[in-house]
């Protein structure tokens, strides 16, 4: 089993950072991750930009190229399209092309991002609903946008950022219907002064917002109760909504929906590390110290999935993670960590400002995180928000109790995109609080493996190999 | 099969051709994009239907979370069509209901 000082999973902004950071300071370093080409989801596909025209992802996405670049040269063992299924704070499991292997390490960097929100509304596993995300990624990695009549609804910065791409390309947007509560407008005004200590987001969304109108494009505020509308043999032909206290439908093919991003807390997870609710972000983020290091000793974290603060803030923390991770690896004096840990403390302090502003402006509306009973809410088992309210209203304990009642967050995606959902209606139904409530136990593997992988690691046939 | 797509190739820096296979007829691809998108572009329709109600279904996320994109990828059932690169010769199946269990022969 080959051993790291120093293993990073996950190679976004955080990850990347982390890396050339660690490996600068003298650390022996590698780093997974699962796509072919470093970049994470926000530089997806960053070495090799797909669109001709660099105006229609803009300036933010090719900054992703130094950060690459640097990464690229850094003294790093990267290993790409590489699964990681199994952590623990010695070693971790994974699969290039269905091969699997051992990697051990003395400390671990979990850098794995952020996941869309889970948008549950009824119709939303109707093919031709995706997410913003799913969006902007194809636009990314095959130049590839929807082909009319096209609906973007939700809430949050991206919403307007992909609609600001699409129009950009050419895209003509049937309607953009914005679900965010008329009354986190005035909730958000409190957070007005940090906002203006980030006032270059602030000058970023008025000028997307301008970009829209000026493109003819009027979002519809205050829209609710969005409704997946289909043809008889399932197919989508548009999205019914209530705006000004009147229902309506507009004709789409395609629906693309978004109510923000929540941490990516799988690994954290299956780690056993402890996590905590975030009533700001609607959303469980780990619990970590100054420099990221969760519960577990040796296991770190930095970027979203430590708390939603945007790829500028990820690519600061990776550096200040990595250089907390040099210090204790003997590798750096007290004295310069300090000196080096302070500035990246300043600089992530400056980019955070804004963010009590965004959260709470951009908290989704009720009918998001708590679906009313008839919708989907376990997409792979399909079980409804009805189903989990009864269950807690019954008596049942918890998310893992109602798995086993109901199968929901038991199938191929293991509660990725019921998890969240299913917290908050136990919560609501049996009026307790979230983190009473708890979540899923998320376990290894963390991905679908075949048994011949999970063999290819046994420590016996490890040592088989090395005797033949 | 539905070929209207509901996705257009817009104009893209050049790249080499792949063909793959879906469901036996021969596709067109971008070298380097996934197949859950080569089969999006191509506007084939639902990928799969779900072994609990067999409702149809297609790609959704498009980053390795959802797993609505399953498919059997060169004989491999359940691989994520989006965390898959498209490969010359590839062969593509879209699957149907639930899966079985492939027998195994008894050597007792």
């Amino acid at each position: 089993m080959r051993n790291y000082d120093l293993v990073v999973i996950g190679a976004g902004p955080a990850g990347m950072a982390a890396a050339t950071t660690a490996a600068s300071q003298g650390l022996n370093v590698a780093l997974i991750d699962e796509q072919r080409q470093a970049g994470g989801q926000i530089y997806r596909n960053i070495g090799t930009p797909v669109l001709s025209d660099e105006r229609v992802l803009g300036p933010d996405y090719y900054y992703g190229r130094e950060l690459a670049r640097k990464f690229s040269e850094a003294n790093v063992d990267y290993l790409s399209n590489a699964t990681v299924w199994e952590v623990s704070d010695s070693h971790l499991c994974l699969s290039i092309d269905g091969e699997s292997r051992r990697i051990g390490f003395t400390r671990v960097l979990i850098a794995t991002g952020a996941q869309e929100r889970p948008v549950p509304f009824p119709g939303w596993t109707t093919p031709g609903v995706m997410t913003c995300g799913a969006a902007q990624i194809m636009l990314k990695t095959s130049g590839l946008a929807p082909n009319g009549p096209l609906v973007i609804a939700g809430s949050g910065p991206l919403l307007l950022l992909v609609a600001c791409q699409l129009s950009r390309a050419g895209i003509e947007i049937a309607a953009l219907l914005d679900t965010t509560p008329k009354h986190n407008y005035r909730a958000a005004l409190k957070h007005l002064p940090g906002a203006l200590r980030g006032w270059r987001y602030l000058l970023k969304g008025t000028r997307l917002i301008a970009e829209l109108r000026r493109k003819g494009v009027k979002p519809l505020n205050g829209v609710s109760q969005l409704n997946a509308v289909t043809d008889e043999d399932g197919n989508l032909t548009g999205v019914c909504f209530r705006h000004n206290g009147t229902e309506q439908t507009v004709a789409c093919s395609s629906l693309l929906v978004h109510q923000g991003v929540v941490p990516n807390v799988q690994l954290t997870r299956s780690l056993g590390a402890e996590h905590s609710w975030d009533e700001l972000q609607q959303c469980w983020r780990p619990t970590l110290d100054t420099f990221g290091e969760t519960s577990v000793p040796n296991v770190y974290v930095a970027g979203d999935n430590a708390g939603i603060g945007g790829a500028l803030v990820a690519e600061l923390q990776g550096q200040l993670t990595a250089t907390r991770i040099a210090m204790q690896a003997g590798q750096l004096n007290a004295e310069a960590f300090a000196h080096m840990s302070r500035a990246l403390q300043t600089q992530i302090e400056q980019q955070l400002a804004i963010r009590p502003f965004l959260d709470q402006l951009y908290t989704p509306a009720p009918e998001f995180l708590r679906p009313a009973d008839e919708t989907v809410v376990c997409r792979c088992e399909e079980v409804t928000a009805g189903e989990i309210r009864n269950l807690a209203k019954t008596g049942c304990a918890g998310p893992n109790q109602a798995k086993a009642f109901c199968r929901a967050g038991m199938g191929p995606c293991q509660g990725r995109l019921c998890g969240l959902t299913v917290s908050q209606l136990m919560a609501e139904a049996s009026d307790r609080p979230v983190p009473e409530v708890g979540y899923y136990n998320v376990r290894s593997p963390i991905k679908p493996v075949t048994l011949a992988e999970v063999a290819g690691v046994h420590p016996a046939s490890e040592s088989l190999q090395a005797d033949s | 099969m539905p070929t209207d797509s509901n996705f257009k190739r817009l104009p893209a820096n050049a790249a080499a051709e792949v063909v793959i296979w879906v469901e036996g007829k021969p596709l067109k691809a971008r070298a380097g994009e996934s197949v859950a998108a080569a089969v999006l572009a191509a506007g084939l329709g639902p990928t799969r239907t779900t072994p609990v109600s067999a409702s149809p279904r297609a790609p959704y996320c498009m980053m390795g979370v959802c797993f609505e994109c399953l498919m059997e990828i060169d004989g491999q059932e359940n691989t994520q069509g989006c965390m898959t690169t498209v490969a010359e010769g590839m062969q593509v199946q879209f699957q149907r209901g639930i899966r079985n269990v492939p027998e195994v022969e008894d050597n007792a």
